[in-house]
């Protein structure tokens, strides 16, 4: 089955056409790269599928239904969840507060103006759950823009699992990151993936992207010039020429 | 109890609910300077029903407070399109609207002023604003007031973890015109005499002063703020004339000092001793 599949996008801001005739697809379970060099497109590529910029042109559909114009607190609802390229969490908040603000409600609004302590249990199950998986309970009542970068990136990963997503949408995972956390985060996106979770991520980091992903798309000028296998990518000689340099081969 | 002392508990708690409602939408990351024009038509629609069809304060206060609610949902929809300080100077001229109405509102008295209402007593006052509290103190360990924290952190963030950010913040203005209603009709009942003059900007700028003096990130915040804005100039007659000035001093030095308001979480948490548990 298809988690998510975009058909035929097109994005332009004025002038500027950002995507064109765009059309990709993550399988279920799989783990699907999107490169290309800076300005190609990447993140306008997920900001179209997250609903925070409208596709101009094409379709956008989860799990076959079609959500482009769905506004974007109701595409995460359903089962998209991202994480940022600079990494946005609240400034306010603790790490545990993290962990259960992007939950599904359950229950309607009753149960959500009651405090969390007297009715959610699941709730708090799930991020108690969500501090194991990622090592963080030693964090717990800290506040999470005052941790260490790697900690926060695992924080904004945790919090978007919370969400119980179909689909994962990591932008750039690694950025800024040593070799070590870069291992370390491979490994968890490892994982989560055996848990059946399907990830789309734009990374800049080949050796990272390779290693991981299933399937990659290249993308240039808001272009797809290249899709497959990482070994395949690897020697297309339109994407070594456009993205990876000769070098690279 | 005196009844000066009486007279001024009776204004901290209607002050206390007026900080509140300003809480209200401030946690979601708004500020409204337009909240005494909630007040208005909460002390109006309240007297009007006790006054005119002899319904009881309680239930005048409910309908009142639902009926600004539904106001201040629908003023909370086209504030959404502004930020900061557009937004602050647009519920100004809310609150400035609302008084001018009430001015050319012959039924009601207009410029003269609207009378016959019930003397309300004091611990009437503070049940309603204690009961409030209880409710915000209980929503500020719910999901939904994570939710408005997550809004007022960052807006383009908690939309993009699946939060409706448009009702958040619409309802947040719903709720925080109720509770500003309330203190709308107490004052009323208090005072059994209201004109439109009592619902201007300066009051609108005591309920956010209320709030900020007192702490804008804790809700006991407010019932601090609210407390030393009507005790201090109280306490400083021996000043004199000067007592204003000197009260306006006092204000900036706090200000100056605590950034944050008087009461902040970390001192709220030592206080409680939840920090020692944590």
């Amino acid at each position: 089955m298809t988690v998510l599949a975009l058909n035929g996008v097109g994005k332009r801001f004025g002038g500027i056409q950002a995507l064109t005739d765009v059309s990709l697809a993550v399988p279920e379970g799989r783990i699907v790269g999107v490169i290309g060099p800076n300005g190609a497109g990447k993140t306008t590529l997920f900001n179209v599928i997250t609903g925070a910029y409208r596709a101009s042109t094409g379709d956008v559909l989860l799990a076959g239904s079609d959500i482009t114009q769905w506004p974007s607190h109701r595409i995460m609802r359903s089962g998209i969840a991202r994480t940022f390229q600079n990494i946005r969490l609240f400034a306010s908040m603790t790490v545990w507060e993290h962990l259960l603000v992007a939950q599904p409600r359950t229950g309607g609004l009753w149960r959500s103006v009651l405090p969390i302590g007297w009715t959610d249990a699941e709730a708090r199950k799930r991020a108690e759950d969500a501090l194991v998986f990622f090592g963080l309970e030693r964090y717990r009542n800290v506040i999470a823009r005052t941790l260490p970068y790697g900690i926060q990136r695992k924080v904004e990963m945790a919090r978007a699992l919370t969400a119980q997503p179909k689909l994962l949408l990591l932008d750039e995972p690694v950025a800024g990151m040593n070799a070590e956390e870069a291992d370390d985060l491979r490994a968890l996106f490892h994982r989560l993936n055996e848990r059946g979770l399907s990830i789309l991520l734009i990374e800049h980091d080949m050796p990272f992207v390779m290693s991981l992903c299933h399937h990659l798309y290249v993308l240039n000028f808001g272009v797809l010039i290249g899709e497959g296998t990482p070994e395949v990518v690897r020697n297309d000689p339109v994407v070594l020429d456009a993205y990876l340099g000769t070098e690279a081969a | 109890m005196s009844t000066y002392y009486a007279g001024l508990f009776a204004d901290i708690g209607i002050l206390f609910l007026g900080a509140m409602s300003v809480y209200i939408i401030l946690a979601t990351g708004q500020l409204s300077l337009g909240n005494a024009g909630f007040m208005g038509i909460g002390a109006y629609l309240a007297s009007y029903l006790t006054v005119e069809w002899h319904w009881p304060l309680t239930a005048a206060l409910i309908v009142a407070a639902l009926a600004a609610a539904l106001i201040g949902v629908i003023v909370g929809f086209p504030a959404l399109r502004l930020k900061g300080i557009y937004l602050a100077i647009a519920t100004l001229g809310f609150g400035e609207m609302v008084r001018s109405f009430l001015l050319n509102f012959d039924r009601m008295g207009g410029s003269g002023g609207f009378h016959g209402m019930k003397h309300v007593s004091l611990e009437t006052i503070w049940l309603w604003a204690g009961g409030i509290f209880v409710l915000i103190v209980l929503l500020e360990r719910s999901r939904l007031w994570l939710e408005m924290r997550a809004v007022h952190d960052d807006e383009i963030a908690a939309n993009l973890v699946g939060l409706n950010t448009t009702a958040t913040k619409v309802g947040a203005f719903g709720f925080g015109a109720a509770v500003a209603a309330v203190s709308g009709g107490l004052f009323a009942h208090h005072y059994v005499y209201i004109e439109p003059a009592n619902f201007g900007f300066e009051r609108s700028i005591d309920f956010v002063l209320a709030v900020i003096l007192g702490g804008s990130t804790v809700g006991p915040g407010a019932l601090i703020g609210a407390g030393l804005l009507v005790l201090l100039p109280e306490w400083l007659r021996v000043l004199a004339d000067w007592r204003l000035a000197a009260f306006g001093v006092l204000l900036v030095l706090v200000l100056l000092t605590r950034r944050q308001g008087i009461l902040d979480k970390p001192l709220l948490n030592r206080l409680t001793f939840r920090g020692m548990r944590a």
